[in-house]
């Protein structure tokens, strides 16, 4: 009876064998990394908007407050985009040629809002409130990144669920005094005890329930 | 190791070598016509069940019958039904091989591989119950983006771990059993794409002394781990209702009669696949009379310890002076689906009776009857459990009643057609009997002929 395997074929099962689990190896660290990449998450992806707002210019530049634009911070859960109306106060005087603002004019004749590209999209199963974050002392800074230095708008952190639980489960790590949350640059000297005694001061509970975000 | 006046588990006139010829020949030789009719009958049926899990998955779970109150339904009676159907396996490969039960050998095979078919179809439950089954991986604990763990204090979570250690040891133990045989095939097949893939799944077997040294250690190691299952898996899968606070679940009762239910269904489910193989592949001189005689007393031992159960339950219902649970057995006898229960008790009760006769145990077509009886009594007894205890919900005003739609009967009968289409498939393409074991007994069983003696 003839041999159906050739001797090599020994070497080839231990191979492979080990080449298995190298290969399942790789291919979890694949999955890992993936999952926590910028092709999930659009973490640091610059988006394609209708105009190319700056934020370095408006912020850094000039000196506006983020309430100036996102009024209803304080009061809502959402934000605010600002109405073309906020963009003319000043693009009425300067600017008022440019060829890059002509959708911010055109939807100031027509009343037809500018159709923004969304950048922070959570996802719709989760309830987010940016007054409650401000009111207790979070800034802007915090979640959305070094916004003053981002000539074109793009999504600081991950967004992940991780991320969200890094902070809710230790606020102290993050707590900043209310009268620096439109600060872009505060840094605390000592957040360890600032942070504690922000966390007594303004009443700040790690909320960590399920139906505090997934209502 | 012939006992008088019992029947010999190996039929007279064997060797070796005509158990090898006459068990490998069935992989090895075309399949007679039956095989293909029926096992294009059951194909037909996993196609029905694959057109109803994409309808299923398109449309969502309210395709089913499931509603407030009764939110468990189908998925969870075939799940629990199936996950004891493979207990037998389990039980006759670990626990009589520990016990050193020789008539285990010509069982242990099919049994095992029919534990398997039957926890892939147990498994399928609770994958399209999640709803999303894209995201059934969400009940593995592992490094995730959410960062959080399943919830351990759940005991579906329990059931995850349970279930797939069970398939995962019940596969190993097939498969470490299958080699020396699969060895066998790999000499005897004549096509070379025969030889390849027998010559590759045996791993390099050549029947040396390391290698039957090796492969004695694994499988006692095997058996030594499967043993805790038989037990374990079946305790986890009755926390699911037992931990729940429900009248009708919330009983201490559950794991054992659990655990002797699921042996009850899976012995019935391995004399259903028996008699009827042990006939078409003539094989009556391995699976003989002694085995159908073995596996009917153990379905009329369990059989007894599951009607115990039963009766636990009315007695606990009263001794507990608590309403809700008086309430629960009154509606289970009287409510509007008593028949159900009554048929319970005809299946599960009543016909493994049959069974005290030695009549009843040694006539195949008798056993088989009994057998079915006593499959369709253990699917009616999990529809008990799961159905009657929610449709009454502790108010009124929230009552409800259930039926499964055709969806679910599609799902669940296509769930039987996948068994079935795995089991003749492994008939087709694996020894049904392990062949070394049945050379290893054979000498034991044969008594010597007249002739012998005399020289």
């Amino acid at each position: 009876m003839s041999q159906i395997f050739k001797p090599s074929t020994n070497t080839l099962a231990r191979v492979s064998m080990f080449g298995a689990l190298f290969i399942l190896a790789i291919l979890a660290w694949v999955m890992v990394t993936l999952n926590r990449s910028s092709l999930a998450t659009r973490q640091g992806i610059v988006l394609q908007q209708p105009v190319p707002f700056s934020h370095d210019h408006h912020v850094a530049g000039l000196g506006i407050s983020c309430l100036y634009c996102h009024t209803t911070v304080e009061e809502s859960s959402f934000a605010g985009i600002p109405p073309s109306a906020t963009c003319m106060n000043c693009h009425k005087l300067i600017w008022n040629e440019s060829p890059m603002l002509e959708p911010v004019r055109e939807s100031y004749r027509t009343g037809q809002p500018i159709e923004w590209t969304r950048v922070h999209d959570l996802p719709d199963f989760v309830y987010f409130d940016h007054s409650i974050h401000v009111a207790k002392g979070i800034g802007c800074a915090s979640c959305h990144g070094r916004v003053d230095q981002m000539p074109l708008m793009y999504q600081a952190e991950s967004l992940q669920m991780e991320w969200c639980l890094d902070c809710h489960r230790a606020p102290e790590k993050y707590v900043r005094p209310r009268a620096e949350i439109y600060n872009m640059d505060w840094v605390s000297a000592d957040q360890a005890t600032e942070g504690a005694r922000l966390i007594a001061d303004y009443n700040v509970q790690s909320k960590l329930s399920c139906s505090v975000c997934h209502r | 190791m012939t006992t008088p006046g019992k029947p010999p588990i190996v039929a007279p006139g064997h060797s070796p070598g005509s158990v090898t010829d006459q068990i490998s020949s069935i992989v090895l030789t075309r399949m007679p016509r039956w095989w293909w009719a029926a096992f294009g009958a059951s194909f037909a049926l996993v196609m029905m069940l694959l057109f109803a899990l994409t309808k299923l998955v398109v449309e969502g779970t309210g395709i089913w019958g499931l509603n407030i109150p009764v939110g468990w339904g189908f998925a969870i009676i075939n799940f629990v039904w199936w996950i004891g159907i493979g207990h037998a396996g389990t039980l006759i490969s670990a626990i009589l091989l520990l016990l050193r039960q020789d008539w285990r050998t010509s069982i242990n095979r099919f049994a095992e591989a029919m534990t398997l078919f039957a926890v892939a179809c147990a498994g399928l439950f609770p994958l399209i119950h999640v709803g999303r089954p894209w995201l059934a991986y969400w009940l593995l604990p592992y490094p995730n983006t959410m960062d959080i763990w399943p919830q351990f204090r759940s005991p579906l979570v329990w059931d995850v771990f349970a279930v797939t250690t069970y398939a995962t040891v019940s596969l190993l133990f097939w498969y470490v059993g299958l080699v020396p045989d699969l060895a066998t095939l790999r000499d005897r097949a004549r096509q070379r794409l025969a030889k390849i893939t027998y010559g590759f799944l045996s791993m390099g077997w050549r029947g040396s002394a390391t290698h039957w040294h090796n492969y004695e250690t694994s499988y006692l190691l095997l058996a030594g781990l499967a043993t805790p299952l038989v037990v374990s898996v079946h305790t986890v899968v009755s926390f699911d209702f037992a931990v729940g606070q429900l009248p009708g679940w919330h009983a201490t009762i559950f794991p054992p009669y659990f655990v002797a239910g699921a042996i009850f269904a899976g012995f019935a489910m391995v004399i259903t696949l028996a008699v009827p193989l042990r006939s078409l592949f003539d094989l009556k001189d391995f699976i003989t009379i002694r085995h159908l005689q073995n596996m009917g007393k153990i379905m009329l031992a369990t059989g007894l310890i599951v009607a115990y159960g039963y009766v636990i339950e009315i007695f606990m219902a009263w001794y507990s002076g608590n309403w809700f649970e008086e309430f629960m057995i009154l509606n289970r006898i009287q409510g509007p689906y008593r028949m159900h229960w009554y048929a319970l008790l005809l299946c599960n009760v009543l016909a493994p009776q049959l069974l005290w006769f030695k009549r009843v145990r040694s006539t195949p077509a008798l056993l088989f009857v009994v057998a079915m009886f006593v499959n369709v009594g253990m699917w009616l007894e999990r529809f008990v459990i799961v159905v009657t205890s929610l449709h009454r919900d502790f108010l009124p005003s929230s009552w409800g009643m259930y039926a499964g739609t055709r969806w679910d009967w599609a799902i669940f009968v296509g769930s039987i057609g996948l068994f079935l289409a795995l089991l003749f498939l492994f008939v087709r393409f694996l020894p049904m009997i392990s062949i070394f074991e049945m050379r290893t007994i054979v000498p034991k069983t044969q008594t010597r002929g007249p002739e012998e003696v005399s020289q």
